[in-house]
């Protein structure tokens, strides 16, 4: 009997240590690039700087978890940074006409869902493929927030709100702190709830999933849902960080949410996904935006450099798969 | 067989257009028993299962299972009777393990959290208990052999309460040692009491494993056969359409 249970944990750790190949991977690049810049810029180590990163890491992170699980189910999102850009304006037309700062925000976060559930009714009800129908509504709600703008960006907001962008808990701030939380939350709903599970065995086998009597298209709309919500909160906050509401904010955030997740191992034809690689893809990212403005590399090489550090790593990724493909 | 049938088909037909997939069909399934079904290309073979799945609405005849008589089922009205068929490739997640592939759609929860533990520690008893030899059930699905892949088909079938498994060729595409292991798991499926129903190609096969044949020809079923009162090639025969070999015809 104790070596049964032996046996079992070990194999439990080969499986871990296999699965969890590019996440380990990846960890391992975060940590050498981590080195390198701590041993060429002195400010590269400072708390300081360790809290800018987080901070600037926070947005792309929360719209990359709701990601996570739209990639996982075999789908994508585009529409997620346009709906961050959407509901930041919402936000701030609701309050500039008279609204309170927490019914304002509450109302745009409902908005968000409602466009994510949106996208979930076409894309599994009507049949629409969701690179399609997400391309749709990135340009629908880019569209609405120019339109309730007007074109120019909406200014000044209460204390209330600006501190959801710019406030403090003890030495983090809302941003940090909410995108941590929801990592951790998206973890262990992954990980360990049904509608995790459900979220990778849709992406792995949709039809196995349906013909075990599993309500997919329910299971499919929330998780476009979820994702409208996370890009409701990133919406929040960029708008509450900058106290404007740009109608341009969130352009081609979905670009680096996509990447972060397919960086962290997950596979754009869907049933794989890692919280913990997205979570550490962003930081990577992050960091690597960090140390090239640190080495006061200019914007358009720093492009250049972060795109070409995401192709080698997808093909990397690529390459592991195809050894090990799946029947 | 002096035992009571737990499937029941009489006068089955299924028209698609002029073509008659199905005509007035007989057929009885025993618990404990492997009945093979065979037959030409076309010949209704799966035409027959799928009303038996509720895949397909008969057009006439009646469907009885344990002493129940229906005019067609439904997927979940045969599931729940215990029919099942297993389609390996419609019902396995490839980048899921085994044990989650086991409970896919009917995990354990404990709190609203997934039951991992109990769902591992069912998934090793049903696979010992069926002698499924898979060393590791943190394995991918996606990297295991055809054979065991069938295996856990069938595996969960079992588990979601499937009393009649039906099979459509379940070693088509497979060699030789997953062949056995395939055919060795349906044995010993048979020898716990399932019923089995194996739709094959492999005369070879049906003659290793069926307790009795039904033979099909054009939506007929031409004979229904105990394995042991015939030869292979009196079923050859009776496939393509030879000259009726005279005391087999029922
Ligand atoms: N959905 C359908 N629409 C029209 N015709 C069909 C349909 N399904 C089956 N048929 C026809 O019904 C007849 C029986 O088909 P069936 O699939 O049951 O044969 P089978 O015995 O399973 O053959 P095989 O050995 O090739 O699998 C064939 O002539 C086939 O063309
Ligand atoms: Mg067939």
């Amino acid at each position: 009997m104790k070596q049964y249970v032996t046996k079992e944990a070990k194999s439990l750790f080969a499986a871990m240590i296999n699965r969890s190949f590019p996440q380990i991977l990846l960890t391992l690049a975060l940590l050498i690039l981590i080195l390198i810049l701590s041993l060429t810029s002195e400010y590269f180590l400072a708390w300081k700087n360790f809290r800018n990163i987080l901070d600037q890491c926070s947005v792309y992170l929360i719209l990359s978890l709701g990601m996570a699980f739209v990639i996982a189910s075999g789908g994508i999102d585009l529409s997620v940074g346009s709906i961050a850009g959407m509901c930041g304006v919402i936000m701030a037309v609701l309050m500039h006409s008279g609204m309170q700062t927490y019914p304002a925000i509450l109302l745009s976060l409902g908005i968000g869902i409602a466009t994510g559930a949106v996208n979930g009714v076409i894309i599994s009800l009507i049949r629409i493929n969701p690179f399609i129908t997400t391309l749709a509504t990135m340009t629908i709600t880019r569209g609405i927030a120019l339109v309730l703008t007007g074109g120019v960006s909406i200014y000044g907001f209460e204390q209330s709100f600006k501190w959801w962008g710019t406030g403090n808990i003890g030495p983090l701030n809302p941003p940090i702190v909410l995108s941590l939380l929801l990592t951790l939350v998206s973890f262990l709903i992954m990980r360990r709830t049904l509608w995790g599970k459900y979220s990778l065995s849709l992406g792995g086998n949709a039809e196995a999933l349906r013909r075990s009597g599993v309500r997919i298209n329910l299971y499919r709309i929330s998780i476009y849902a979820v994702s409208g919500f996370c890009a409701a909160i990133a919406g929040l906050i960029m708008t509450a960080r900058l106290n404007s509401a740009a109608p341009l904010a969130g352009s081609t955030y979905e670009m680096d949410a996509i990447a972060a997740v397919v960086l962290g191992g997950g596979s754009l034809s869907g049933g794989s996904g890692s919280i913990f690689g997205v979570f550490i893809a962003c930081i990577t990212l992050s960091v690597l935006r960090n140390g090239l403005t640190l080495l006061s590399i200019p914007t358009y090489f720093q492009q250049l450099i972060t795109g070409g550090v995401i192709l080698i790593a997808i093909i990397i990724a690529q390459l592991r798969s195809n050894r090990d493909r799946l029947h | 067989m002096e035992k009571q049938p737990y499937l029941q088909i009489r006068q089955l037909t299924k028209s698609f257009g002029h073509i008659e997939a199905l005509r007035n069909a007989n057929l009885d399934a025993c618990q404990g028993e492997i009945l093979a079904i065979v037959g030409d290309n076309g010949a209704g073979k799966s035409t027959l299962i799928k009303t038996l799945s509720g895949a397909l609405t008969p057009d006439s005849g009646v469907i009885t299972i344990n002493g129940q008589a229906y005019a067609h089922l439904t997927p979940k009205l045969a599931e729940e009777k215990g029919i099942t068929t297993v389609y390996q490739d419609l019902s396995l997640v490839n980048t899921q393990t085994v044990w989650e592939n086991i409970f896919l759609g009917h995990e354990y929860r404990r709190l609203g959290w997934l039951n991992k533990k109990k769902m591992r520690r069912e998934t090793a008893e049903l696979l010992k208990r069926l002698h499924v030899s898979i060393q590791d059930q943190e394995a991918i699905v996606g990297h295991l052999s055809g054979g065991q892949r069938q295996a856990i088909a069938v595996a969960r079938a079992i588990r979601q309460g499937g009393k009649m498994i039906i099979l459509d060729e379940p070693t088509a595409a497979m060699g030789f040692k997953e062949t056995a292991a395939v055919q060795k798991l349906i044995r010993n499926l048979a020898d716990q009491g399932y019923g089995i129903i194996i739709i094959s190609h492999n005369i070879q096969q049906v003659f290793e494993l069926s307790n009795r044949i039904c033979v099909m020809r054009q939506g007929e079923v031409l004979a229904l056969l105990d394995t042991k009162s015939v030869t292979a090639d009196e079923i050859v025969s009776m496939i393509v359409g030879g000259t009726a070999v005279n005391g087999v015809k029922q």
